[in-house]
């Protein structure tokens, strides 16, 4: 039934998520400062293994304090948590299949227009399927 | 499901272990307790939102892994002039740094909404709205910009035709996402002024009594908004 109910009976403040202004401020700064080192990963360049990743890195660290902390994850229960974080896990393979899809229609596609791979051309209206140029 | 057994079960066992995982699962209507219904929902439908926004990167990953061009450099196309200065992706910078702080105004306006502060909530939350509009200002300039320099989702001046659709279909999809988010803020903003979740007025939808919950479930929204991205960013513009 309802719950809210529960929360009044232990006290008027006790509803809803409560907790100190000063973690969400904490969050906050962390959030910028990943975000800058996430730009100064493309301001200086940086190539590679190296720049993918960070990239992930600092992408994943963000994403785990926006849902943890912001969106109040950390301290929701067990069956919610799962049943929320559990089902994307599921994109994981679709990541494979389409990687493997998306390289087999490369090395197709290297196959049948080598031709336009050894005489590139800049400024085509209509790519892949004009023959000799 | 009696309030004293929830108490009770909170005070023998710790949300979190998986005892109570397989109690709240195998109990009788509520798998979800202590969580309010609308804020399931909206977990539930951020969880669809999920997939959606997925299938794209993911369509987008796929084309530029299949593409025999060379994939137009971000870092390049989304610079600025500043100053005589060709500054790489400032303005995708710049937008990522206003986007976080509304989610930043947005978990604090949370925070008071439970608090009950009423103009503090209100203010917070209109200031998100303000900084996700400014956002959605600063992408209408880029597809200007963009649109002007020749970009259009089947073909661009730089490389790959792809850049276009995906670009479009990606950024496009996230600003009608934020734009909604904007109109959502200032629905619920509204109702907190007026002092709706005071007086627990039902909704002129639901019937039910308005509770400073729905300023959670906003947040829980405009969050998502920004974590989706925090993976464009990442996988669109900086890879």
């Amino acid at each position: 039934m309802a719950h809210a109910e529960t929360h009044h009976a232990q006290g008027h403040h006790a509803q809803g998520q409560q907790h100190p202004i000063g973690i969400y401020l904490w969050i906050w700064l962390l959030l910028f400062v990943f975000s800058t080192f996430s730009y100064l990963v493309d301001y200086f360049q940086l190539q590679g293994m190296l720049r993918w990743s960070l990239i992930i890195i600092f992408m994943l660290l963000k994403a785990g304090f926006i849902v943890a902390i912001f969106m109040h994850m950390a301290w929701e229960r067990l069956a919610l948590k799962l049943a929320i974080l559990l089902p994307p896990l599921a994109l994981l393979v679709l990541v494979g299949l389409m990687a493997i899809e998306g390289d087999y229609t490369f090395v197709t596609r290297l196959q049948s227009f080598v031709q336009q791979i050894q005489s590139p051309h800049e400024h085509r209206e209509v790519p892949e399927f004009t023959p000799g140029h | 499901m009696s309030h004293t057994a929830i108490v009770e079960d909170k005070a023998t066992h710790s949300p979190r272990s998986w005892n109570t995982l397989v109690r709240d699962w195998s109990s009788d209507q509520r798998a979800f307790k202590n969580v309010p219904w609308g804020k399931a929902m909206m977990w539930i439908f951020l969880l669809s939102d999920t997939f959606i926004f997925s299938c794209f990167l993911l369509s987008y990953m796929t084309v530029r892994m299949s593409t025999l061009d060379h994939w137009p450099n971000p870092s390049k196309v989304f610079a600025l002039h500043i100053g005589g200065q060709e500054i790489p992706l400032i303005l995708i910078a710049i937008m990522t740094f206003v986007l976080i702080s509304s989610s930043g105004t947005m978990a604090l306006a949370v925070k008071y909404g439970y608090q009950k502060d009423r103009t503090k909530t209100a203010i917070l939350m209109i200031l998100t709205a303000i900084l996700g509009a400014t956002f959605v200002g600063m992408q209408a300039f880029e597809w200007t910009k963009l649109i002007t320099e020749g970009v259009r989702p089947w073909g661009n001046p730089w490389g790959a035709p792809q850049f276009g659709s995906t670009f479009f279909m990606i950024t496009g999809f996230h600003g009608t996402h934020v734009s909604i988010g904007v109109i959502f803020l200032i629905i619920i903003a509204r109702k907190v002024w007026r002092g709706d979740f005071d007086i627990e007025r039902k909704g002129f939808f639901t019937s039910r009594k308005g509770r400073y919950e729905i300023v959670e479930t906003t947040g829980l929204y405009w969050h998502f908004v920004d974590l989706v991205w925090v993976f464009i960013f990442a996988f669109f513009y900086l890879w």
